[in-house]
């Protein structure tokens, strides 16, 4: 325990000092970004520790203020999860002094100072045993983050999206607060120690208080359709922020959600269903999404919209089978905590070899990219072994929590009876269907922008990112092939924390021989292949010299342009038009010329969020309307203000004269 | 003694309303340091003569009456101004409204459940009626003057109320009150000042504009 509170002592000093110390760049990024990687690191030990030796260990201050005991716990949950946070947390500490250097702004040291605060409050919400202490830090990390989503505040795209985001976290924490207020009610206190009392709480109060917490955690995860934020966020933070709120916040809220789900009575099925169903429309949604995408980090939040929908949609098969199916639970639990563990590892990648992208070329735009892997080979080469992850493909980690996923659905398609047999099977296929158009998302980021050539005069200047920015990615990487190729390394802590939530977990999936380590052994196959295949290949082929570098065959045209290339638009069209239907598809204007000769044309491609633009915007914008009038209120006069509160007054003096 | 401290409480009520119908401001002035240092003598006549009393009385008759009008005869010669020309609501309404706040507070104040030795005491229906004349004070007015003057009334109706607390209430806590009111009393002296260069005018109207 105290190595953590070492660890917050150390973000939150570093934090306060690194804005304090002015206009100097450099030594705002060394005592700012030291002091988070440092912190981060002794939160990682503290985590990786606590979850190797699997005990439990708590830590309580009382405090004057009423329900609030500074309690701290850290069992294996809480430890699983401080993993992603801390690790993202120190690589993007690192990977953020490079990527900022030269970009500072006027006063350097504040966005370490946010950043420090967002890595501490994550760390504070997970190792809290307080619902108090849990809410505070809770706005912590939602107030920290908005100020780093909107570093770049004078563009109208980062403010919209900051205020997007603003919204979408205080509803959810509205929200929370509701369901804490009923939680603390019942428990008689607000400490989690209390809340076993929570068990035997009457049913419809227990589903009013899970709709709340769902709704209240999920506006925060991602969870469909409260992801809107997401897409407009995740772009406009600062890249090493993205894959920190992409990898590890957004896995704070599901884990508030096992949490509290873990004090409720045993769910009914309907919670599961409905779990089951907001994660898989969230799962093809975002998929979805993402292949319309231009913008390279949007569609990478778009793919986390997707990959949190499928943690949700084990996360209820979990619930829905708890006590009844023991087997099935447990594979639906491992599937959603190996998931969980795997997505903070390749969606951080992914974002860091993004930034990058980004650092080195000036764009996020998909159409500007292209011809990248010769320029820059080491973030090409990351940005592969990610997509591969996210794809679930070997000999990277993702497949091993997709797997568990499929397993359990399928096994549960084999074990129901009836009606309720056709479900779980036809999630299978909707699975598959994700899956398929996961690759096909991203085949289309690496293709248009890691081969080909590129497609804007300034791509062909991009730059290799320095070392600060390579490393992290590196580690990235190679913590993902890692996963992959020895499931074992994975596998250990998940199933750890897993019998702590369900005990016989862990041996029933032994037992029925559902541990797939031969995934490893198959990943590692697999490589060996790829590797022999490759140096067969250099061994038989011409030497380089003999093969004069021409350019591709351009279908007959003399004078192909750069801009004929395919672009990222022409890549998904055939998914947009053939599978989709008409809401989701994209909005296009022009590009069909049909005269004799050809004109000037001009074609915009957008893609929308259906449920941001058809649902909340005009949603709000009816409440605004409404809440017009009440403006009339604020007169700005100091009498007239005075005057409500003598109104005030007077009517509750009435009320107590009525009352006695 | 107690017959002293209910008359000169009455005249405290009198004086709310000369205060609420007046519209020269000196006057005003004069008559809220004259309200405030019949009060200030008032727990000397209620409770026992104590270290703890008389400081109290002492340091209520310094800031009340001399320290506090001082300042703000200083804030009026400086912006010079004498009157309160056209109020929000005209001075006979105030008057009336006045009256149906005083008679509101002694009926209210018959229905509290109080202790045996306060029933039949002017102390809480002098005091709500007080806080009412400063509401009405601060409600009615344009001129930042007469409003710090209404916050002055106010406060005098919460010290008529501490009195029922003399014994009970810290020392630490009453001169926490008069030092705040002091505070308070400067503030508004600062803000007056600041209207004034500003608008070259007293009313607080012109903050309206400050809004969003």
């Amino acid at each position: 325990m105290q190595l953590l509170i070492v660890s917050w002592l150390l973000l939150l000093t570093g934090g306060i000092l690194a804005p304090a110390l002015g206009r100097r760049p450099l030594a705002a990024a060394l005592v700012g970004g030291g002091s988070a990687a440092l912190g981060s690191l002794a939160g990682l030990a503290m985590a990786a520790g606590a979850l190797a030796n699997g005990q439990t260990a708590g830590l309580a201050l009382a405090t004057t203020i009423p329900g609030l005991t500074l309690s701290l716990r850290l069992d294996p949950l809480a430890a699983f999860f401080l993993i992603p946070v801390h690790l993202l947390g120190l690589l993007g500490a690192i990977y953020g002094v490079g990527y900022l250097r030269g970009h500072e702004g006027r006063l350097p040291g504040l966005h370490w100072l946010f950043y420090n605060l967002l890595v501490a409050s994550m760390s504070v919400v997970i190792a809290a045993a307080n619902a108090l202490l849990f809410l505070f830090a809770w706005e912590g990390m939602s107030l920290a983050s908005f100020f780093l989503v909107v570093t770049e505040h004078r563009e109208p795209a980062t403010a919209r999206a900051g205020l997007i985001y603003l919204l979408a976290t205080h509803l959810g924490a509205a929200l929370l607060l509701g369901g804490f207020l009923t939680v603390g009610a019942f428990a008689g206190g607000f400490d989690f120690s209390a809340f076993a009392a929570l068990s035997h709480l009457p049913g419809p109060t227990a589903s009013l208080l899970f709709i709340l917490l769902l709704l209240g955690f999920g506006s925060k995860a991602g969870l469909f359709p409260f992801h809107v934020w997401l897409p407009e966020a995740h772009p406009a933070a600062p890249s090493h922020v993205s894959a920190l709120m992409s990898g590890a916040m957004v896995k704070t809220a599901l884990y508030g959600l096992v949490r509290f789900l873990l004090f409720l009575p045993s769910a009914p099925g309907w919670w599961g269903g409905t779990l089951m169903a907001l994660g898989l429309a969230g799962a093809l949604f975002g998929i979805a999404m993402s292949a319309f995408q231009n913008d390279v980090k949007r569609g990478l939040a778009y793919s986390t919209v997707e990959n949190v929908g499928l943690i949700l949609l084990a996360l209820g098969l979990w619930l829905f089978c708890r006590g009844r199916y023991p087997q099935l639970a447990a594979l639906a639990l491992t599937g959603a905590l190996t998931h969980i563990l795997n997505h903070a590892l390749f969606k951080g990648l992914l974002f860091l070899g993004a930034g990058s992208l980004l650092h080195g070329t000036g764009s996020r735009n998909l159409n500007r990219l292209g011809g990248l892997m010769r320029r820059m080979p080491a973030t090409g080469l990351c940005l592969v072994v990610g997509a591969l992850a996210v794809t679930a493909l070997p000999p990277a980690n993702g497949l091993l929590g997709e797997w568990f996923i499929y397993r359990g659905f399928l096994e549960a398609g084999v074990r129901l009876k009836g009606l309720a047999a056709f479900f779980p099977l036809v999630i299978v296929g909707l699975l598959a269907l994700v899956g398929g158009l996961a690759l096909l998302v991203f085949s289309r980021l690496i293709g248009i922008a890691l081969g080909g050539e590129p497609r804007d005069s300034r791509t062909e200047l991009a730059h290799e990112s320095g070392a600060l920015m390579l490393v992290p990615m590196f580690v990235l990487a190679g913590l993902c092939l890692a996963g992959g190729l020895a499931p074992s390394l994975l596998l250990g802590p998940v199933l750890r924390v897993a019998g702590m939530i369900e005990p016989p977990a862990a041996p029933l999936l032994a037992q029925a021989g559902l541990l797939p380590l031969w995934l490893g052994g198959l990943a590692q196959g697999l490589t060996l292949l790829l590797a022999l295949t490759a140096l067969l290949g250099r061994w038989r082929r011409p030497r380089r010299a003999e093969t004069p570098a021409v350019p591709t065959w351009g279908c007959g045209y003399l004078f192909p342009t750069r801009r004929m290339a395919y672009s990222a638009e022409g890549f998904s069209e055939l998914a947009g038009v053939s599978f989709f239907c008409d809401c989701l598809r994209p909005r296009i204007e022009g590009g069909r010329s049909v005269r004799l000769f050809p004109g000037r044309e001009v074609f915009r491609h957008q893609a929308p969020d259906l449920v941001l633009e058809a649902g909340f915007l005009p949603l709000f914008a009816w409440v605004a309307a409404r809440c017009n009038r009440l403006r009339r209120l604020q007169s700005g006069l100091v009498h007239i203000y005075v005057f409500y509160i003598f109104s005030v007054i007077v009517a509750l003096l009435g009320w107590v004269a009525v009352r006695l | 003694m107690e017959n002293l401290a209910n008359l000169l409480l009455l005249l405290v009520i009198l004086l709310n309303f000369f205060i609420l119908g007046s519209s020269r401001l000196g006057a005003c002035i004069q008559t809220a340091a004259l309200q405030g240092a019949m009060l200030a003598c008032v727990p000397l006549l209620m409770h026992p003569i104590s270290g703890h009393t008389l400081f109290l009385a002492g340091s209520a008759l310094a800031l009340k009456g001399v320290v506090m009008p001082w300042l703000l005869f200083r804030a009026i010669r400086q912006v010079r101004i004498r009157r309160e020309i056209d109020p929000m609501i005209g001075y006979v309404p105030t008057l009336i409204l006045g009256t149906v706040a005083t008679a509101g507070a002694f009926i209210f104040s018959d229905h509290l459940p109080l202790v045996a030795a306060h029933r039949g005491s002017l102390v809480i229906p002098c005091g709500l009626a007080t806080l009412g004349a400063g509401f009405l004070m601060m409600i009615t007015r344009r001129k930042a003057l007469t409003q710090a003057l209404g916050y002055l009334i106010f406060e005098n109706g919460i010290f008529i109320f501490g009195l029922l607390l003399t014994e009970a209430m810290p020392l630490m806590v009453e001169a926490g009150v008069l030092l705040d009111l002091l505070v308070a009393v400067f503030v508004m002296g600062i803000v007056v000042n600041q209207i004034n260069r500003e608008f070259s005018s007293l009313n607080v109207e012109n903050l309206s504009l400050l809004r969003e």
